[in-house]
């Protein structure tokens, strides 16, 4: 009652009607909302920011204070050759799937919906298998007398078997069938929203199939490619399981490096120094790409 | 021949318009025909307009003329091209999508653009064109803006603009003002008529608005079942219906059985016209009178019990501001709505009381029972 009584009064002296309980609303609303998002803002402090904080602590500390140590080390030719190699395979098994993951996303966009699902399913089924299984299954697959050597040489296309694995091909082989589903999946989810009319006005405003494609479909389904690419580019690079069973010692990645100085050495502060190297030169792509869509659009734009 | 439409414009520009045949075209999908059978004649310039209600076929038939539905038979001819084989980006005709179909990751400029480029129109003097057409649609302050910018009716413009300016000689459009509100469609109506009179082009209109058919056409082909039920221009169309479907679809109206025998009509047993119907059906057979609202009489009960006239009882009056509709209801059960313009003294008849309806012999519209049709009339 008296609540209602300072409604009215304030609404009186206010310059407007109910401004001041209107605006009282409005803080309501807001001091809810944070309610609602502090759980998992509190989360994420606790799970990412906090860990990441220490690892760059770790990564500028030795036993006798302040350094830069660990940062010199990763100088070393050894260190940038491994990540040459990182980035080499990663990029290459990000236009692999692009190759591949492009058409098989079109393709299931365009079917019924039942056939659809079932092209879905045949990308998704690799994510039902455990990664080792998959992993070791390639190994089988693709080794000296594997099944692909000897069904190739018994079609006669090759004398010698050729070397798939445990080297830089079986790693990328391995990791573009994994990482296949993450280029698809957001491709299919932006392709299916691109309604059939645009293709229509294309062509009927004089476009043949091929340049409506480049022009028309290729531009709108760009959501769904820009994702694609950075998860599967992003997710390579710190890729290790694959690549240290199919690259046989012989594929060194960023991510084996840390291992190694983990297990091996026990040398934290240099482990951390490669975490903080590959976390800035992702986020360092992220905005790179964020970047290049937001003035790609303002191209077309003009 | 050649007419005047059919030469080439002044200064050796190609003719602005084609005339387009089309000639027993059948599009099904499984059993069920979306088009069955439809020929039609469209004349070089003409304003025409495909009327019908929802799943008639509309969308159909002009998907077959641009090219994106492959009908099962038939014949599509521009001109004397036949261009059923042809695909759609060769066909060179323009087009205004329901839903506008405005590509999103261009300019407007960039979507008036497009159709030039493709054409390989010079930048300059695309750019040149691209001024003129903001101009025209009074959009000149927004070529930068992107289409989700845009409102409604400014898309609409663009949509149009960007359709008619690679000036092909066809334009077609499936529905493009329902989106828009009643205001802004109407002003849009006359726009587009307008449009069209200036650019001089085959123009085929889809609606299922049948006003908005009668505002624009210069004829309007009525659809039902996949099949053109009846071409004519708006006023014959409205007066001289052919056919029960078309006569309850078209304007308002009131339908009462009634029964033809050797030329003499006859409606719940009572003699009806004192003249016979103009196109005499076949003896005897189910009939319809239907009768417009605005052509109707009211009498009072004690006037002279003559031809033209059915009794009943008023069961409401709605008025509408500029006029009033009285619901009359037949002692068989029948309403006949009548349509007056009210002058301020007039006192309604009250709900109840007994009157007549007369209506003169050349107003009274008597259409065969066809198969199409609805069965009872509407109230
Ligand atoms: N791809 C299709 N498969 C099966 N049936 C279809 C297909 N396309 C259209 N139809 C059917 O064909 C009929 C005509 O459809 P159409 O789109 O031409 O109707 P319309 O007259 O444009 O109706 P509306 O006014 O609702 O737009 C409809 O009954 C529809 O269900
Ligand atoms: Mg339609």
């Amino acid at each position: 009652m008296t609540l209602a009584l300072d409604q009215i009064a304030a609404g009186g002296t206010a310059s407007g009607a109910n401004e001041e309980a209107l605006r009282r609303q409005a803080h309501g609303e807001r001091r809810s909302m944070l309610a609602l998002t502090l759980p998992a803002l509190l989360l994420v402090g606790f799970v990412v920011l906090i860990p990441i904080g220490w690892l760059f602590w770790l990564s500028f500390v030795d036993k006798s204070g302040f350094t830069l140590i660990h940062y010199q080390r990763l100088l070393h030719p050894t260190y940038l050759l491994t990540l040459r190699t990182t980035f080499e395979l990663a990029f290459t098994v990000t236009v692999v799937c692009l190759l591949l993951g492009y058409p098989l996303a079109y393709l299931a966009s365009q079917l019924p919906r039942r056939w659809a699902s079932l092209v879905l399913l045949c990308v998704l089924f690799p994510f039902w298998t455990s990664l080792l299984v998959r992993t070791y299954a390639w190994l089988v697959l693709l080794q000296r007398r594997g099944l692909v050597n000897t069904w190739l040489q018994k079609l006669g296309i090759i004398e010698e078997p050729l070397r798939l694995v445990h080297n830089f091909t079986g790693t990328a082989i391995g990791m573009t069938h994994i990482m296949l589903p993450f280029m698809v999946l957001p491709l299919y989810a932006t392709m299916k929203t691109i309604s059939e009319d645009y293709m229509r006005a294309a062509a009927n405003l004089g476009a043949s199939p091929i340049r409506a494609f480049w022009q028309i479909y290729v531009p709108l389904s760009f959501p769904g490619l820009a994702a694609g690419l950075i998860v599967v580019f992003v997710l390579s690079l710190g890729f290790y399981v694959t690549p240290a069973l199919l690259g046989g010692g012989r594929v060194m990645m960023w991510a084996m490096q840390i291992e190694r100085s983990t297990t091996v050495y026990a040398d934290w502060g240099a482990a951390s120094a490669m975490g903080v190297v590959l976390l800035v030169i992702t986020l360092g792509i992220l905005w790179l790409v964020s970047r290049l869509t937001g003035s790609a659009k303002l191209g077309e734009a003009r | 021949m050649a007419t005047p439409a059919d030469a080439p414009a002044a200064g050796g520009n190609r003719s602005a318009s084609l005339p387009i045949t089309i000639e027993r075209l059948v599009k099904s999908y499984g059993s069920f025909k979306a088009l069955d059978d439809v020929s039609l004649s469209i004349r070089s310039g003409e304003f025409i307009t495909l009327l019908g209600p929802s799943g008639s076929g509309k969308t159909t038939l002009l998907m077959v003329l641009a090219g994106f539905v492959r009908p099962q038979s038939g014949s599509v001819r521009f001109a004397d091209r036949e261009v059923v084989l042809l695909p759609p980006h060769k066909r060179d005709i323009g087009m205004v999508f329901q839903n506008y179909a405005l590509f999103p990751h261009m300019t407007v400029a960039g979507n008036l653009a497009y159709p030039l480029k493709l054409r390989n129109v010079p930048a300059r003097e695309i750019a040149g064109r691209v001024e003129r057409a903001l101009d025209l649609i009074q959009l000149s302050a927004f070529g930068e803006r992107r289409i989700d910018q845009l409102s409604g009716g400014q898309r609409q413009r663009v949509a149009l603009a960007r359709a008619v300016i690679f000036e092909p000689r066809i334009l077609l459009m499936d529905e493009p003002l329902s989106a828009l509100d009643k205001n802004l469609r109407e002003q849009m109506q006359l726009e587009v008529r307008r449009l069209h009179d200036r650019l001089g082009m085959t123009t085929v209109y889809v609606t299922h608005d049948q006003r908005e058919a009668l505002t624009m056409s210069d004829r309007i082909a009525v659809i039902n079942r996949g099949r053109v039920v009846q071409l004519d221009r708006p006023r014959e169309l409205y007066e001289r219906p052919s056919t029960h479907f078309v006569a309850s679809f078209i304007g308002e109206s009131s339908t009462l059985p009634i029964e033809v025998r050797d030329g003499r009509a006859s409606f719940a047993g009572a003699p009806l016209l004192s003249a016979a119907p103009a196109p005499a059906p076949a003896s005897s057979a189910p009939s319809f009178l239907v009768l417009r609202p605005e052509k109707l009489r009211l009498l009072a009960d004690a006037a002279p019990a003559e031809a033209n006239v059915i009794a009943g009882h008023v069961r409401q009056n709605v008025f509408q501001g500029d006029s009033i509709v009285t619901y009359v209801r037949t002692a068989s059960d029948h309403e006949i709505a009548i349509r007056r313009s009210l002058r301020t003294d007039e006192v309604l008849p009250e709900v109840g009381t007994a009157v007549r309806v007369g209506f003169s012999a050349e107003d009274a519209i008597i259409v065969p029972a066809d198969a199409d049709a609805p069965q009872t009339g509407r109230p």
